[in-house]
């Protein structure tokens, strides 16, 4: 690791718009596909005007006017092409089934594409635990769209009235005479068809679903487990070269020299500058990650005395004016009733997204086109990019995403797409990057480090008179105020996503940003409020909660959990945490054994309960909730990025300890019924408890408030001792 | 230094001229094209790259081809029969023990390597025994009641 200039920050839209697809491209690829279906939307149709105001920016939007999500072809098979992508939180699955379910066909008949800039229609990118909530509705209108025109179609051909047709898997025939019967395939005969629909369709009732709602094993586990499933490292070119880059040692450091002479004596090796890159390339990676060391290259590295000890120093130093993101009464008044009033500041620390798979892509550049394979999550993003930055039209550039190897947000930003592509298009050949697990801690868009304060107060009664909140760094996610509260305010001293020139290098959301930090400070502070008010940290929520969702998962959780009332700290070492995410209700609780002697935290049970609206997937709903309470482990307990002027001292999971197999408690899930409500996120919610939920069972295994996340041993001996002080 | 190099990959027989320092890793996925063997860290810190070698589940960023000579190398694209899943290849799909699928690769193969020295695991012993494997979807509570359910159907004999 010696020079050049690295990858820019999080960028999570292109400078160039991405072109829409529009209907006579559409209408063109599906005839290339094989033919299909397309719906035109009714002129003035409500809820297509809804979608356009909904969605859109940089001049790329959702296609309103036609139907782009779906093709029958002549062998009955349904094709669902959506722009998100699959990275493990399972979307592969839940859209077949909201499309089987809205169209009438057998779950088994929808294959997905997903992710394929050429093939599906736009989208921002897949984070926020949108795709069930928000894209999942385009799909869903897409297949009643299509029944509709297909069931007009089947009346002309049976000669039958519409109402009186059955539609039964795929199948639509005359009531009470299952012999006069036309197929999808049949209809659509793998030719381009073009229908207007005059009247948008309803969607189906939840009541009448068979396929949605229903729980269904994941749809890619075969490929996944025979090594079958192709992630972008493994798309293979014929003349292929492996990349590697040469990089600064420390963020901020600027090139001065490089010698590349040595790294050319090898056989194959191919040197190429390209711009500010420099970098090495041979048909085996090994091989060019040898080239690579055999670089000499010196940079000016700045001294900037930021550690990740001095850091929050310099961030509430640097900490732009507040935002107030919710608030009501008058705070004043409320401090002058309080009989008690509790102070306290909280640290959170940068941590990384490490996904198993590192940033990868593939780049080919032939005859004006640029197709990139990337792990992304933002495929219409590294599109509109990779157009600007090689002065491409939009078209001219297509993404294709196979499978990701997790992202968590990490995948916003795809600085690896860009380099593949610059590089392909300088030397010629198809050219990957795959990025070292060392480049990947250094050019990662970390979790920021976040300090909140909070000042709040207790009336003679035990009741919160107010609640001065004060979050700096982390973002307004999950700050938001849904307790009875008469005074409050929750300040926002700079978003997750502020530019650059704060922090010591880049920042980006992960998995749920600012919601980890939010839930773990107001947890923490409550449990610190229910102490002063002699009362139980469940009850006291209880005492000044009315949202009946809320409600509805602090009981959910506790009943599944065995909960048993008791003043905190109880030396059992039971925690709570809970809030609103993604519009998803969620609730924690968890058991704790302190060793007090060497500060270690055993997580021995851990319940959580959620309430999401209907449930496309109840099994991949789960699998979620059990993802983030496992993954939550890491950042609640040992995860912090370690560096120092602009160096990571984390290269590895050596000292970057994730998560393992022995860290594992007991875990139970609980999903609240509510299908009166759409649904809602589901990849994000659970994770936002963890950092609350361990901090107060310290709390109430030890009465030590443990004020910074990791809660490492040190951490941990340190507020046992001040509890004793 | 340029040497040929054989060995048994997937029960049939393979010859190769290259460098033999190479990483099995990289020779795998590239000179093999074998990719369901992942890169993950290349320092035999996470798992992902993980192969039998002699049935012993061995990070393959770690070993040099050359030391696999005369070896028998199994990687996951080797372990389903005639189409047929391997009873670890079931469980983790009956288990939904993935996500992202990313690790899955090394998980079964190092589940594989565990239950040919310890037929009938333990709870604890499955913990114990995957250990070294990262997951950072968060399947391990599946992927551990995968590893029982394997070892159940295979009835304590070899995998």
């Amino acid at each position: 690791m010696k020079t050049g200039a690295g990858p820019r920050g999080p960028e999570t839209t292109g400078a160039a718009a991405p072109a829409p697809v529009t209907r006579r491209d559409f209408l063109k690829r599906m005839g290339l596909l094989g033919g299909g279906l397309i719906v035109y939307a009714a002129v003035g149709d409500p809820r297509a005007l809804a979608r356009e105001a909904r969605q859109g920016y940089a001049g790329a939007k959702v296609p309103v006017d036609f139907n782009a999500f779906l093709k029958i072809g002549a062998d009955d098979r349904v094709t669902c092409f959506v722009g998100k992508i699959e990275m493990g939180q399972g979307p592969i699955t839940s859209f077949a089934q909201m499309a089987a379910e809205e169209l009438e066909v057998a779950y088994e008949s929808v294959d997905l594409v997903m992710g394929d800039t050429d093939l599906c229609p736009w989208d921002a990118g897949t984070w926020g635990s949108l795709s069930t909530r928000h894209y999942g509705v385009f799909v869903k209108e897409a297949a009643a769209e299509a029944k509709g025109v297909l069931k007009e179609m089947a009346a002309e051909r049976l000669k039958c009235p519409l109402e009186e047709l059955v539609v039964q898997a795929g199948v639509i025939s005359e009531r009470g005479r299952p012999g006069n019967r036309v197929t999808y395939g049949e209809l659509t005969r793998g030719q381009v068809i073009e229908r207007h629909l005059d009247e948008v369709p309803p969607l189906k009732p939840y009541s009448e679903y068979t396929i949605s709602g229903k729980p269904f094993l994941r749809r890619d586990a075969r490929q996944k487990v025979t090594g079958e499933a192709l992630y972008a490292g493994d798309i293979r070119l014929p003349g292929m070269l492996y990349a590697k880059i040469v990089r600064p040692p420390a963020h901020g450091a600027r090139r001065v020299r490089v010698d590349t002479s040595a790294a050319e004596g090898i056989e194959g090796v191919r040197v190429v500058r390209e711009g500010d890159l420099v970098a090495v390339l041979h048909p085996h990676p090994d091989v060019a990650q040898q080239a690579l060391a055999k670089i000499e290259a010196q940079y000016l590295a700045p001294q900037t005395g930021v550690n990740d000890e001095t850091i929050f120093d310099h961030l509430l130093k640097n900490a732009p004016s507040p935002v107030v993101a919710d608030q009501a009464g008058d705070l004043e008044q409320g401090r002058k009733k309080a009989a008690t009033v509790i102070e306290e500041t909280y640290f959170n620390s940068y941590v990384a997204h490490a996904p198993l798979e590192t940033h990868t892509a593939l780049a080919h550049f032939d005859q004006g086109r640029m197709t990139v394979w990337a792990s992304t999550q933002s495929p219409f993003g590294v599109q509109g990019q990779v157009a600007a930055a090689l002065g491409l039209p939009a078209e001219k550039v297509r993404v294709i995403t196979p499978f990701v190897g997790g992202g968590f947000g990490g995948k916003s930003a795809s600085a690896q797409a860009l380099e593949a592509a610059r590089l392909a298009r300088a030397c010629g050949r198809p050219v990957m990057v795959i990025w070292s697990r060392e480049e990947e801690f250094f050019f990662d868009t970390f979790r920021p480090a976040a300090v909140v304060k909070i000042s709040s107060g207790l009336d003679g009664a035990g009741r919160m008179v107010f609640w001065d909140y004060q979050v700096y760094f982390a973002g307004s996610r999950g700050c938001h105020n849904f307790y009875e509260i008469p005074h409050h305010r929750e300040s926002v001293y700079g978003e997750w996503r502020i530019g650059p020139g704060i922090h010591p290098f880049a920042v980006g959301p992960w998995r749920a940003p600012a919601a980890n930090t939010n839930v773990y400070a107001r947890d923490l502070h409550l449990n610190l409020m229910a102490q002063a008010a002699g009362r139980d940290p469940l009850a006291f929520r209880l005492d000044h909660l009315q949202d009946r969702r809320m409600r509805s998962v602090l009981k959910a959780v506790a009943e599944r959990f065995g909960y048993t009332p008791a003043k905190p700290p109880s030396g059992r070492g039971i925690g709570l945490a809970g809030g609103i995410d993604a519009e998803t209700y969620v609730a924690a609780m968890a058991e704790v054994e302190v060793n007090q002697d060497n500060g270690t935290i055993q997580v021995k049970r851990l319940a959580c309960a959620q309430e999401m609206g209907q449930v496309v997937n109840p099994q991949g709903a789960t699998i979620q909730m059990e993802g983030c309470l496992t993954m939550g482990l890491g950042y609640a307990l040992a995860e912090e990025v370690h560096f120092s002027d602009g160096k990571l001292t984390d290269t590895n999971f050596d000292t970057y300890a994730l998560p393992r197999f022995s860290w594992l408690p007991e875990i139970e899930t609980v999903l609240v019924p509510n299908p009166s409500l759409p649904p809602k996120g589901g990849g994000e919610p659970a994770i936002t408890c963890m950092g609350g939920v361990l901090a107060t069972a310290v709390h109430d295994a030890t009465g030590a408030k443990v004020t910074r996340l990791p809660m490492t041993p040190e951490r941990v001996k340190a507020a046992l001792e001040n509890r004793r002080s | 230094m340029i040497q040929a190099i054989s060995f048994t990959l997937n029960d049939r027989p393979v010859t190769l001229r290259t460098d033999g320092e190479r990483p099995l890793l990289w020779v795998l996925r590239t000179d093999l094209g074998l990719t369901g063997t992942k890169y993950g860290c290349g320092e035999g810190l996470c798992g992902a790259c993980t192969v039998l070698i002699d049935d012993q589940a061995t990070p393959a960023c770690q070993v040099s081809v050359a030391k696999v000579a005369g070896s028998e190398v199994r990687t996951i694209e080797g372990l389903a029969k005639n189409g047929r899943l391997h009873p670890l290849q079931e469980a983790f799909v009956a288990h939904d023990a993935l996500q992202c699928g990313f690790c899955t690769p090394g998980m079964i193969l190092k589940a594989y390597g565990l239950l040919v020295s310890n037929p009938s695991p333990t709870r604890r012993e499955i913990i114990d025994g995957m250990e070294d494997n990262l997951c950072r979807c968060g399947a391990q509570v599946r992927i551990v009641e995968a590893v029982q359910t394997a070892a159940k159907a295979l009835k304590g004999g070899r995998p």
